[in-house]
């Protein structure tokens, strides 16, 4: 195990030859292998952010309800009543691959213990999963697993899943992405934090035992994929969400103590990225001494010790005066508890083992002096805007609708959802599908958060600046369907390699573009994830930078959802252009993936929002869905399946296409469903926001003004049919 | 009537059961913790869904195990009320205070969804709200509530009347389209001979409330309540 340490093996372990000098000059000697081992995992690019940082920085963190933005475990907002949203996405996409069921697993398991750490009570899990096509075989494994690791994990520990998007595009074929979030709720003056304090303080270990499971998980996440990627199976973990549920309640018991001065889960890069950054944020050194780790396997060395991700473990530094009543709770719940080290004045990190000194290296300059690249980067070319009236339409719009309602990214995802345990918790109210956004209310009062995830990563290749502002506001307009005030996001970054400068400047664009949307929406980011080297043989996915979104609704009765109810007159708002360019229509109906995404206008979208949540809030409007893939006529299609109401279409402007009207994906607009349609369109029109009746709901069939009709129960049978049939 | 929740490791839909008794009782349940040995005095003890231990094991396995079973075995002997749903109904299998066993679902997957019960009979303390033959939606969340037993078994259960919900369509009939996990003969709950005892899969507690979809649940907690 002990091999020479130089240059070569720096090199195998992911450090770059320059990297590895500064190693050298830090610590003014040849790094034992140990601490080559933490250089490498502390230095990659999954807990260095190297490649993003410098772009990071632009994004808006502030608002005056955020408590803790980025840099904690997972972001914190004020959601009144005293209490607090911590939140965050993180992804495991390369492990998701290598063993579906696993790597999911634990990027739910992993998720959640960000947020616990910080003292939340998880209530709700989403997530954003992306595809290959589903003609490639193995795509259907690959979902079959996913679906099931996420569900065997959060059903076990009991959060429900709430809600989550999927997409397939050939260029996942490689690579899928799972991005997980959870959202959980604190006392907002019971935050717990992840500085070390107080010289002489106990470090200590609770959890699952430390097995050789996942060494270098954090290096393999920060490389590209190739095609003996499966080799890397070792590296990914296994995942035990019945310690997971151990470990919340008895987290949460201690934390109703004063017990804990700071806590951390062990995540990527595991005992090194906490201890490590523990010490550092506090200012504090720290001596561990392996001897104590509680452990799954004999004759593991420091270096596996301390860079497996063996999942399910905190690390926490406690009051030395309650250790005893912090080993009482761990004991009640079956969980290990062992004292693995104290803190420290020195400033360094200092590990033994078996009487012998592995590491001891001082934390400022290994957290200070962390590679920081300013890539280079290349502007995507812009694409040409479509001119709607030269792109024929040979389909005829029932036929393109049954068509799209049925296709891989618009079918109903209920085969999905029905495998995640979404009412456990019994807040639940509005469930997957039911609304635009998933609603859970807080346990025992009227609030409720309204939560989403949303990205359009075909939007995001034509145009990455457009593409991030549209993801953002996508969330926004989400949040705002249901009637909530939004209020923050976390966002997960999933990129290609960023040593090429395409790629590097898809994501700098898409940076620019989120942060724009976050500022005019008042919207910051509180909390996020970085995930590069998407690529498998040299093939980068979609720029996908998925946002969860966070909003509050301060009477959860108030929420709306997409179910058309029957006779009700049903209000386009929102301008429309018949923007066809990027769109699913242009995609599956005509065959063409081509064109300038629709433009993103953020000044309209705030007026659009605000507007239709005022006329939600004060009951005016009883249904509502915003219009995104696949313009008008899906959204219509989707509220209408949603009840089983049918609606007719009376207006139709002569001067779009029809198919570009009815499919088109011009932004900032909204399907709304209201009693009385003059009296809207008056009070809309005096407010300057775009609205126009398009017909009224009721009946069994959609019907269109040039007479085309269908049923609803045709549109469901093609909208259902799609994941039944290709997962039996 | 005072009701109590028993705690096992891994068990997770505590809080949801503890609102809806909440809610019919006035009253906050007693939580009993599985290493305890006594229940505290309740008349009515509900062991509620979730993974005990995992169900690393068979589903409930562990759980039966647990020292508080020795408390609930007498308190059922005695004619207390026994309430368990999902993992509950499991345990209680496991631990023999009901028969038969709950499987796989047929499909191989988690089931997370609503479904219509039939009531088979109102004339017990659990379903007098409810009428004879009438359907109430409930909560389906589990991976393993496809109910089996022998058919000698299954013959006794339905010649003692001790089925009492079965799952079915919204207006009543018994479809193997609607018995999603497989349970033999749609068996959805059924009840201990003396009617004191009642194992079923779907959760009630999760519909007490209209904001969360329906209040299909309430009866079954209100009955409770009231006797």
């Amino acid at each position: 195990m002990n091999a020479i340490v130089n240059e070569s093996l720096a090199r195998s372990f992911g450090l770059s030859a320059e990297e590895y000098g500064r190693v050298l000059a830090i610590m003014g000697r040849t790094p034992s292998f140990t601490e080559l081992g933490v250089f490498s995992v502390m230095w990659s690019e999954h807990c260095s952010y190297k490649s993003s940082r410098v772009w990071l920085k632009q994004l808006p963190t502030k608002a005056p309800w955020v408590i803790h933005g980025p840099g904690e475990n997972a972001g914190v907002v004020d959601i009144g009543d005293g209490l607090a949203a911590i939140f965050k996405m993180e992804s495991h996409n390369h492990p998701s691959f290598i063993e579906p069921y696993q790597g999911a697993a634990t990027g739910v398991g992993g998720i959640l213990r960000d947020v616990f750490t910080m003292g939340a009570r998880p209530i709700a899990n989403l997530n954003a999963l992306r595809f290959g096509s589903p003609t490639n075989p193995r795509t259907k494994r690959v979902v079959d697993g996913v679906v099931r690791g996420i569900g065997g994990y959060g059903n076990c520990v009991g959060v429900p899943t709430v809600g989550g998007e999927i997409n397939f595009h050939p260029s996942y074929d490689g690579n899928p992405l799972v991005n997980a979030m959870t959202v959980g709720i604190a006392a907002k003056d019971k935050i717990f934090l992840s500085a070390a304090a107080g010289i002489g303080n106990p470090v200590v270990y609770v959890g699952s035992k430390t097995g050789r499971d996942g060494i270098h998980g954090a290096t393999m996440a920060s490389t590209e994929f190739s095609a003996d990627s499966e080799d890397k199976r070792p590296t990914v973990q296994v995942g035990d969400p019945f310690t997971e549920k151990l470990l919340i309640e008895a987290c949460l018991e201690l934390m109703a103590t004063d017990a804990i001065v700071a806590i951390q889960d062990m995540g990527a890069a595991g005992l090194t990225s906490s201890s490590v950054e523990m010490a550092g944020k506090g200012d504090v050194g720290i001596e561990l001494d392996l001897d104590h780790v509680p452990a799954r396997e004999t004759g593991m060395s420091a270096y596996e010790f301390m860079l497996s991700e063996s999942q399910e473990r905190m690390l926490m530094v406690l009051r030395p005066d309650r250790e005893d009543l912090a080993r009482s709770i761990f004991d009640k719940w079956d969980l290990d508890f062992a004292v693995i080290g104290r803190i420290t004045d020195t400033g360094r990190i200092v590990v033994r083992h078996k009487g012998v000194v592995e590491a001891d290296i001082p934390l400022a300059p290994l957290n200070d002096q962390a590679p920081l690249y300013t890539r280079p980067t290349v502007d995507t070319p812009k694409s040409e805007k479509l001119n709607p009236a030269r792109i024929e339409d040979r389909f005829g719009l029932t036929r393109a609708l049954e068509k799209l309602v049925g296709c891989p990214d618009l079918c109903s995802r209920a085969w999905v959802w029905d495998q995640y345990d979404s009412t456990v918790g019994g807040q639940t109210v509005k469930r997957p599908g039911a609304a635009d956004a998933a609603v859970v209310k807080l346990e025992g009062l009227k609030r409720a958060l309204a939560l989403t995830t949303d990205c359009t990563p075909r939007y995001c290749l034509a145009d990455p600046e457009v593409g991030g502002a549209q993801a953002v506001a996508e969330a926004w307009r989400n949040l705002t369907a249901v009637g909530a005030r939004p209020l923050a996001i976390t966002d997960n970054m999933n990129f290609g390699n960023p040593e090429k400068p395409e790629i590097m400047g898809q994501f700098a664009a898409a940076i620019r573009g989120m942060a724009a949307a976050c500022e005019a929406l008042d919207f910051p980011v509180v909390s996020g994830n970085v995930s590069l080297y998407n690529e498998t043989e040299g093939k980068g996915i979609l720029p996908t930078p998925a946002i969860g979104g966070l909003g509050v609704l301060d009477d959860a009765s108030q929420a709306v959802g997409l179910a058309l109810p029957p006779w009700l007159d049903i209000v386009l708002i929102g301008a429309t252009t018949g923007w066809l360019g990027q769109s699913i229509w242009l995609r599956e109906i005509a065959g063409r993936e081509d064109g300038a995404p629709p433009p993103v206008d953020l000044a309209v979208e705030r007026a659009n929002g605000d507007f239709v949540r005022t006329h939600i809030l004060n009951g005016t409007i009883r249904a509502c869905h915003d219009v995104s893939d696949g313009g008008i006529l899906v959204a219509l299609a989707e509220m209408a399946m949603a009840s089983g109401i049918g609606a007719r279409m009376m207006t139709h402007p002569r001067d779009i296409p029809g198919h570009a009207f009815w499919f088109g994906e011009d932004q900032a607009r909204y399907l709304v469903a209201v009693p009385d349609h003059a009296a809207f369109v008056r009070i809309a029109e005096a407010a300057g926001i775009p609205a126009m009746r398009l017909g009224t709901s009721g009946g069994q069939d959609l019907t269109l003004p040039d007479g085309g009709s269908i049923s609803i129960a045709t549109l469901k049978a093609a909208n259902e049919s799609f994941f039944p049939t290709w997962m039996a | 009537m005072k009701a109590g929740i028993v705690i096992f490791p891994g068990i997770n839909r505590e809080r949801d059961m503890a609102i809806a008794l909440e809610a019919s009782f006035g009253a906050k349940p007693r939580m009993i913790w599985h290493k305890d040995t006594d229940l505290g005095g309740v008349d009515l003890v509900v062991v509620p869904g979730g993974f005990s231990f995992g169900d690393y094991l068979r589903c409930g396995a562990m759980a039966a195990q647990s020292p508080i079973m020795r408390a609930i075995h007498d308190h059922a002997a005695k004619g207390g009320y026994v309430l368990g749903v999902c993992n509950g109904f499991q345990i209680l299998t496991e631990a023999g205070i009901l028969p038969g066993a709950l499987l796989r679902n047929a499909s191989l997957r988690f089931l997370s969804m609503d479904c219509h019960l039939r009531v088979e009979r109102a004339d017990t303390t659990f379903t007098r709200q409810y009428r004879k033959g009438q359907t109430f939606r409930a909560v389906m969340a589990h991976g393993d509530g496809n109910y089996f037993a022998d058919d000698a078994t299954l013959d006794r259960l339905e010649g003692e009347n001790l089925v009492a919900l079965r799952y079915a369509t919204k207006a009543g009939d018994i479809d193997p389209e609607v018995n999603l996990n497989g349970s033999a003969r749609s068996i959805a709950g059924i009840l201990s001979p003396n009617l004191r005892v009642l194992g079923l899969m779907p959760h009630p507690e999760d519909l007490v409330d209209p904001l969360m979809g329906g209040a299909d649940g309430k009866p079954l907690f209100d009955a409770l309540a009231a006797a």
